[in-house]
């Protein structure tokens, strides 16, 4: 059979691959090479070895982005999480409503990250004049706590809908055993449910990480980074080396971040790939 | 020790419902001021509920629809969005039953790659990517699903592959010993077997091409196509004063057809966006 399948190998594989190189292979070679290069275009790149890394490095908004960045993903990591657990155990005690419930703080999830920041930027700009502090354009420290506050309301529910199924698949008996021998809510929960959940905390938790370290559209439709670059995360920060500086060696500066940025995307998602294997064989 | 669960369950029931209502309440925010009339938008009256003097009607969706543009962004993003989707399932669905089915060194390293492709950030590639889509003139509502396939093919080959290694091969050799060739094979005996990978890899997809909003505006000529979240975030960054009841309304229009496709598809919805979760 594999012979026969081989043979038609260029019409199952041709349309996918075609598209992959254009959409995919091009773009990421031609933007490794890119880092490396001074240029407006891809025409007009000349090489210029390490000097867009060295800048990227010294690089104040860059790093204070990384910075941010970070401190927002350990934040929004413990609320989210937490917040998804939380409602997930009472979801799971068939209180009436269920069903109700899950649909409304799944919702969110689906609402695209520009309408999301949007609809977050009117109600925090009106509950900041209410009390009459400064509005967000003004306000970092706002900024921050209504990134957090809009990456909460998006992705609880979608946590919540993993936990559930974490929960929903503890062995029943095990719960009856730990009743049998008398164990408290508390005990049951952090000594027969909790272990039990491990590859759905892992799972949640990375996802959350990578979550936060790839988010753009809400960033740049919530804050756009304002006052002065304080809210600007790691995405947003070189979409505008890119796009809103003006000057031929931005883009190179760009690319040589975003080549910093992969690169530790790509180490955070190895890491998530042995926390989860090794987590598997436990479950 | 039953009297008390059942109280506590009151309790919770009731924090429940109104940590509910505060999540529904930012739309619900929107909905109100978007039947308002534009000077009874403001900072101060934003929460108040429309009264007869400040109602608009439907005003604000009219001229959402018609002057702003918003129906035009619509076909757009309908279009793309159906195009890219259906190119993704049937040619990503072919090249991952190729790679599960014929092991030779080239399947292999293209599943790695495109596992690869999976975790690597747009900002990485976007800069060379929308000189690509230039220089190609895939820069069109039209032919931009070409990219879409190329960029979103990682996780739709790696969910298809994952599924597939679960078929028993007998099914498929039983056709081609009756004579398919491995074309029928696949779309008469395959395809149907997918039908629920079909559906998560699908409603997964749709809801990344329908709110992306970075690709389209780095590929497509804005002074062209808008697709939704295009239009929306061009109002905001626009010199002058926005309009916001038409604003508003912009957003409930956005917002409807989702929250309609998803009480219709509730449990298909939450199953396939979490099974991308998952198995990624």
């Amino acid at each position: 059979m594999e012979k026969a399948i081989r043979k038609y190998a260029p019409i199952f594989v041709i349309p996918t691959f075609a598209a992959f190189i254009i959409g995919f292979i091009i773009p990421f070679i031609e933007g490794l090479y890119l880092s490396f290069c001074k240029f407006t275009t891809v025409k007009n790149a000349k090489f210029n070895g390490l000097a867009n890394y060295i800048h990227a490095f010294k690089d104040t908004q860059f790093v204070h982005a990384f910075g941010f960045t970070a401190s927002f993903a350990v934040v929004s990591i413990l609320l989210i999480n937490l917040g998804g657990l939380g409602l997930a155990l009472l979801l799971t005690r068939k209180i009436k409503g269920t069903n109700v419930f899950r649909t409304i703080f799944f919702m969110p999830n689906l609402i695209g990250g520009i309408v999301l920041g949007y609809i977050w930027q009117i109600l925090i700009n009106c509950l900041l004049s209410i009390i009459g502090q400064p509005l967000l354009a003004l306000n970092s420290t706002a900024g921050y706590w209504g990134l957090i506050v809009l990456m909460c309301w998006q992705q609880i529910g979608y946590m919540m809908i993993i936990y559930i199924a974490g929960l929903q698949n503890v062995p029943d008996d095990l719960l009856e055993a730990a009743a049998i021998d008398g164990a408290s809510k508390a005990t049951t929960f952090f000594r027969v449910k909790l272990p039990m959940i491990m590859p759905s905390i892992t799972i949640c938790i990375f996802l959350t990480l990578t979550n936060s370290f790839k988010l753009f559209d809400q960033n740049l439709a919530l804050t756009s980074g304002q006052p002065k670059h304080m809210t600007e995360m790691m995405a947003l920060n070189i979409y505008n080396t890119f796009y809103a500086r003006s000057g031929a060696q931005w883009k190179g500066y760009g690319q040589a971040k975003a080549v910093l940025f992969c690169i530790l995307v790509i180490v955070i998602s190895l890491v998530q790939l042995r926390a989860t294997r090794s987590r598997e064989v436990q479950a | 020790m039953k009297e008390r669960q059942k109280i506590s369950d009151k309790i919770w029931f009731v924090l429940l419902s109104i940590l509910a209502v505060l999540y529904v309440y930012p739309v619900f925010m929107i909905l109100i001021n978007s039947v308002k009339k534009e000077r009874a938008i403001s900072t101060s009256t934003v929460f108040k509920l429309p009264t007869s003097e400040t109602f608009s009607g439907l005003v604000n969706y009219a001229n959402a629809l018609g002057a702003q543009g918003f129906a035009r962004s619509f076909l757009f993003s309908l279009l793309i969005t159906v195009t890219s989707v259906a190119a993704i399932l049937v040619f990503c669905s072919m090249c991952a039953w190729y790679i599960t089915r014929v092991k030779s060194k080239f399947s292999q390293a293209l599943y790695y790659l495109f596992v690869f492709s999976m975790v690597v950030p747009f900002q990485m590639v976007m800069f060379t990517l929308s000189q690509t889509a230039d220089k190609l003139k895939l820069n069109t509502p039209f032919n931009i699903w070409i990219i879409y396939l190329g960029f979103g093919a990682g996780l739709a080959v790696f969910m298809f592959a994952g599924f597939m290694k679960s078929i028993p091969l007998e099914i498929e050799e039983a056709s081609m010993i009756d004579g398919c060739n491995p074309i029928q094979t696949f779309f008469l005996v395959v395809f149907p077997i997918l039908k629920p990978t079909m559906v998560s890899v699908g409603i997964l997809e749709a809801m990344w091409v329908w709110n992306d909003y970075l690709l389209p505006t780095l590929v497509l000529d804005i002074k062209k196509y808008k697709t939704i979240p295009m239009l929306i975030q061009y109002f905001r960054g626009s010199y002058g004063k926005v309009e916001m009841g038409p604003m508003m309304a912009s957003i409930m229009l956005t917002i409807i057809p989702i929250i309609i496709v998803y009480l219709i598809g509730q449990k298909q919805i939450i199953k396939g966006v979490t099974a991308g979760a998952v198995k990624g």
